[in-house]
């Protein structure tokens, strides 16, 4: 088990969940991630070493369907609820960055 | 208090002519004009809506045509279910004022069973709470006693029927998030066998968790809800080839010779007045002729460790997704990246960025196999108990919630106490199978107390027929 998170990780955690933290949120998300972390060191009292990981519940292997037409989304309907939309696309603003 | 009505009740008399679709709408929207304001159970009332729907099923019946199982059955849905054209937010700023542009399948089978709705319920934001207090658009207060917490995350749904604003209403649970609030509201509550409902349409939080279910003021008008929304969509990959069960037809059939599992290693910290009841359950269903057998689930208590793990990594891959391009919130910013940060630290709320951060951090290089490859694999002693145990039992009785409803604040301050609400449904959800909150009797300042009867994958007709008997003894 790792050791208790330091308030770096956490800062690039949030930089890989896209999620802007202030330092007084890093700060405390420092101390809230570290007591949950504890709290799952519980599990170090089970012996798991010949446990099989269950990623879920039912065993479903890949559906396929019929590679026929179906009706889409309307466009419109879709584009109306886009915090900016043109020429029939989302708008984003640049994507080349400005990395600090 | 006012007086409930069933689903059965009702779709009865408004297909036989007895009483008008329009009728039950009217009640539903008096009872929300006098209540709605102390409780909040809803994000919006679509009133006007309801009256043409009603409207459109009391013509439909006058002129003779088929109208469907749930005519004229008021619903509440709770609003992390898609309905086209109608505010969809999750209890969410990131998502404020979202139109989605479809319908989900459970949305649109209720509308073809003749089911009207009246609104869309608040939660947790993202379903991520056991009290409904981190909604971004404020609680909602339980209707019995409006100093305590209704539960959560579908707070607003149970809210909804036990204030007498809906017929029946739905939710989703992925930890508790149905059961735990229709006991602390006093109403019967389903956790279907994963893959029976379709999920297609419902916001996703934990995908290999969640499922939507029925909030009702009988076992009844639960059977018949689920023989409506269940059954296999092509929609939804991770559908159960199955149809729909057969329910209806099982709640008058006894427990005679059923085994009822009573655990002997269950998690500490129950109430004296919830264990009370619960020994009473098992009184119950002996006297009807069932056998109690003694069950072991030594892995059970570690299930809220593996949950809080599973969970919030699924979800921070879901909620990836809430980045400002396609709906809801954007944060203008100078590039993209710098656009999807600043929008997410304006959208989501407190609880769901912890549970964005953990998940993320449970998956990160490094940290996955300490952790969520941990989680998963107590994840498989816990669906192995539950295996071993169901060999000598058909069903498990357990209480749904430690406590009656709590006060408002009593846990706000301790994530880790908030959880524990969870550690007797937890491990349904992260085994799949089927679960369910029954009402039976009070506890502490008469509020009311349930019982959950646990059953294995697809197990609903005997997780039913001891629901049924429970509901005949209460």
């Amino acid at each position: 088990m790792p050791e208790s998170i330091s308030r770096e990780t956490v800062a690039k955690v949030a930089r890989l969940a896209r999620l802007h933290l202030n330092d007084e949120e890093v700060d405390r998300m420092t101390s809230q991630l570290a007591g949950m972390l504890e709290h799952f060191r519980d599990v170090d009292a089970l012996d798991l070493s010949n446990v099989e990981p269950l990623n879920q519940p039912i065993p479903l292997s890949n559906v396929m369907r019929e590679d026929v037409e179906v009706p889409s989304l309307d466009r419109d309907e879709v584009l109306a609820n886009a915090p900016a939309a043109q020429d029939g696309r989302f708008r984003v603003p640049p994507i080349i960055g400005f990395e600090e | 208090m006012v007086e409930l009505r069933t689903a059965v009740d009702v779709a009865r008399a408004v297909a036989s002519g007895e009483l008008s679709a329009a009728a039950v709408v009217e009640e539903n929207l008096a009872a929300i004009d006098a209540r709605e304001g102390e409780v909040h159970a809803f994000n919006v009332v679509t009133a006007e809506r309801a009256r043409e729907r009603a409207a459109q099923i009391d013509a439909d019946i006058k002129a003779g045509r088929n109208v469907g199982r749930l005519a004229g059955v008021t619903v509440a849905l709770k609003d992390n279910m898609c309905t086209r054209g109608v505010e969809t937010t999750c209890s969410s700023r990131i998502l404020a004022g979202w139109k989605p542009p479809y319908d989900g399948t459970v949305v649109r089978r209720l509308a073809d069973a003749g089911a009207v709705m009246v609104g869309k319920t608040n939660l947790d934001e993202f379903a991520m709470g056991s009290s409904t207090e981190n909604s971004a658009f404020g609680p909602t207060r339980n209707p019995l006693d409006t100093s305590r917490v209704p539960g959560g995350s579908s707070g607003g749904s149970a809210a909804a029927v036990a204030a007498g604003f809906a017929t029946v209403s739905f939710g989703s649970d992925t930890g508790g998030s149905i059961r735990q609030p229709a006991a602390l509201c006093g109403l019967v509550g389903v956790k279907p066998t994963y893959g029976m409902v379709s999920r297609q349409g419902l916001i996703a939080f934990g995908s290999s968790l969640d499922q939507i279910g029925p909030f009702t003021s009988t076992v009844a008008d639960a059977a018949l809800l689920m023989e409506v929304i269940a059954g296999h969509d092509p929609l939804d990959s991770t559908s159960l080839p199955q149809p729909a069960p057969e329910l209806m037809s099982v709640l008058s059939h006894g427990v005679e010779g059923m085994r009822i599992g009573r655990i002997t290693d269950m998690p500490e910290g129950s109430s004296p007045d919830v264990l009370e009841r619960l020994d009473a359950a098992f009184d119950v269903l002996r006297n009807a002729g069932a056998t109690v057998v003694d069950v072991q689930m030594p892995s059970m208590s570690y299930g809220l460790t593996a949950y809080y793990l599973v969970a919030p990594a699924e979800a921070s891959s879901n909620l990836a997704r809430f980045d400002g391009v396609r709906y809801g919130l954007r944060v203008d910013a100078k590039d993209l990246n710098a656009m999807y940060g600043d929008t997410r630290a304006a959208g989501f709320g407190d609880e769901v960025k912890r549970r964005i951060m953990l998940g993320t951090y449970a998956l990160s290089a490094g940290y996955y196999d300490a952790y969520y490859g941990k989680a998963l694999k107590v994840r498989r002693l816990i669906a192995d108990d539950f295996a071993k145990a169901y060999e000598s039992c058909d069903v498990i009785l357990t209480p749904t919630s430690p406590t009656v409803a709590f006060k408002f604040g009593d846990k706000t301050n301790n994530p880790l106490a908030m959880y524990l609400c969870d550690v007797f449904t937890i491990p349904t959800n992260l085994a799949g199978h089927a679960a369910m909150s029954v009402p039976f009797g009070t506890g502490e300042a008469g509020l009311p107390v349930g019982v959950q009867v646990l059953a294995p994958a697809l197990g609903e007709a005997p997780m039913f027929r001891v629901a049924a008997e429970l509901e005949r003894a209460a």
